[in-house]
């Protein structure tokens, strides 16, 4: 009993830096997780991969003008994102181009941009810091931005989640009845960025996506319906940010990629075993009914 | 005035700056089932897009009456159907409408979602993933979705592909009950005797209307070989259309209701016979 204690519980009881990383973590789960799940769905997995990317040029001139400060690398980030998920969504609404490569142009731009700013006056120390973040030095303003940046997500979900889904679905037909598509597009690419900007403190603006796409996709394997693929995807955020801190506490490894690897394990788990995964798909076909 | 449900004033639409419906005059009365037909290119889906507003025009415009509320079935959906849905999450989406973004599906919403089901012959489908179906029983539920959405104009682009006989019969049925509740309907259709036998006007386009009126007297043969003349490639070099240049001696108005509107411009009154 007491090995479980102080295998699962101790590392949490009793520091303090451990239930903060805990305590943001979940919270980030529980806003980028369900954003994940969409992004996936509309065949965006990269584009979260490319606006993580893009918010970098945002947070260097915070951290430039600031040094390491929360808030200034945050409202950066949020502006650069934003810039590079409007500019690739009106240019792949308004012209010939598909979002993809007006995705891939913006966020390369960005990306230079940002890595010219980081190199001007920081160390490698520092890019380090910007790119892979620490979720063991979350402080209480990190977490009070974390907390706005769930409810403003889960709210925004829960308002538009029909637009969403119609919008997913069958955008034709959403434009055919009402005039939300575009709208509803931008919201979601700004609850996109929202997230990502949210996640780079405690993750890193590299892995912060990490932690918005691998949950989603495993949920996929495992589910039919819209609803419960979010809910899952949330649970198995929630059970990677616990198993990733304590991996990382025992054995002394860096609490972003633990927790993003933990993701990986339950990905890699949910292709093999899940509902709609492979081994299911070979092995129960065999048997059939009559109609 | 008021028994015009849609009106077309000097409309041209198309793409790339080549036409694809050219300077069309005319009124689509309330209540009333018209077929279009024509060859391919001759912009029967433009003209859907047109009264939907998915298209915008290059030139002139649409009329629709006011409060007229649409439904649409594409002849290419841009339906995903990967996405993780059911039969009745689709269907649902007809409730728009009705409920819009925010508004609860009621008991009877749902209800009215099994009925419309029912209607399409698809009863018991409703928890079927999507991605299951079959591209018939898809457009069944499309049609499903249309009857849920209680519309006053509906617009139905080449529905019959893909499905089978037995269920066109169906479907044929239930147009006609619309027709008899006095909707306005438009649809594409290609089979020819099919719309002699169910549709009470046509219009025949090519890129121009060839003809517009009682089903009989333009499918007419003199009218179906001029539409079959028609040449569907865009020319790079056609001239530019200048203003008068088109639409000289096309006096002759469509029989109910060219009377019943005044125009404010060169082209004409009403659909004719060119």
């Amino acid at each position: 009993m007491d090995f479980l204690y102080g295998l699962f519980i101790a590392p949490f009881a009793d520091f303090a830096f451990m239930q903060r990383a805990l305590f943001g973590s979940l919270m980030l789960s529980l806003g980028a997780c369900p954003v994940g799940v969409f992004l996936m769905l509309r065949r965006m997995s990269l584009s979260g991969d490319a606006m993580a990317h893009a918010i970098l040029p945002g947070a260097a001139a915070g951290f430039l003008l600031y040094g390491l400060e929360i808030l200034p690398m945050t409202i950066g980030g949020l502006i650069a994102g934003i810039i590079v998920a409007l500019g690739a969504g009106a240019v792949s609404r308004f012209t010939i181009q598909r979002e993809d490569a007006s995705m891939a142009a913006f966020y390369l731009i960005s990306l230079a941009v940002g890595v010219l700013m980081v190199s001007i006056r920081g160390s490698s120390v520092d890019l380090m810091h910007v790119l892979f973040g620490t979720v063991l030095a979350l402080n209480n303003e990190a977490l009070i931005l974390i907390g706005g940046i769930v409810v403003v997500t889960l709210v925004s979900l829960g308002i538009f989640w029909r637009a969403l889904v119609a919008e997913c679905l069958d955008p034709l037909f959403l434009r055919s009845v009402s005039r939300m598509g575009s709208p509803v597009h931008f919201i979601f690419l700004g609850l996109v960025v929202l997230n990502l900007v949210g996640g780079f403190q405690a993750l890193g603006t590299l892995l912060s996506v990490g932690l918005m796409m691998l949950p989603a996709a495993a949920a996929r394997f495992w589910s039919v319906r819209v609803e419960p693929m979010c809910v899952l995807a949330v649970l198995i955020g929630f059970a990677s940010c616990i198993a990733g801190l304590l991996l990382s506490y025992h054995a002394s490894l860096p609490s972003g990629p633990a927790i993003i690897l933990s993701a990986g394990v339950v990905y890699f788990c949910s292709i093999l075993f899940g509902t709609r995964g492979v081994l299911r798909a070979r092995i129960v076909h065999h048997r059939h009914r009559t109609a | 005035m008021t028994n015009d449900c849609l009106t077309f004033r000097d409309l041209t639409l198309g793409y790339n700056s080549h036409p694809a419906i050219h300077h069309l005059n005319g009124v689509v009365r309330k209540g009333s089932l018209t077929a279009v037909v024509g060859a391919n290119g001759s912009g029967k889906s433009t003209l859907m897009k047109g009264i939907v507003g998915v298209l915008k025009p290059m030139e002139g415009g649409v009329l629709r009456m006011p409060g007229v509320r649409t439904a649409y079935l594409p002849q290419q959906s841009e339906l995903d159907r990967s996405f993780p849905a059911r039969v009745v999450d689709l269907v649902s989406l007809g409730l728009w409408p009705k409920r819009g973004m925010l508004g609860r599906y009621t008991k009877e919403d749902r209800e009215s979602v099994g009925k419309a089901l029912m209607a399409v012959g698809l009863g018991g489908f409703e928890k079927r993933p999507i991605d299951t179906l079959s591209g018939g029983q898809l457009q069944r539920t499309l049609f499903a979705r249309v009857l849920l959405q209680d519309a006053d104009l509906i617009l139905l682009d080449e529905p019959f592909n893909a499905v089978d006989a037995k269920t066109v019969g169906d479907l044929i049925q239930l147009i006609k009950r619309w027709h008899g509740e006095e909707r306005t309907i438009m649809v594409v259709v290609h089979d020819l005797d099919l719309v002699r036998q169910n549709f009470p006007e046509t219009l025949l386009l090519a890129r121009q209307p060839v003809a517009w009126g009682d089903t009989k007297e333009t499918l007419r043969p003199e009218n179906l070989l001029k539409a079959r003349r028609f040449h569907e490639a865009w020319e790079e070099n056609a001239p530019w259309c200048e203003p008068d240049d088109h639409d000289h001696g096309h006096e002759h108005a469509h029989d109910h209701h060219a009377h019943a509107h005044d125009h404010h411009h060169d082209h004409g009154s009403g659909p004719r016979a060119a």
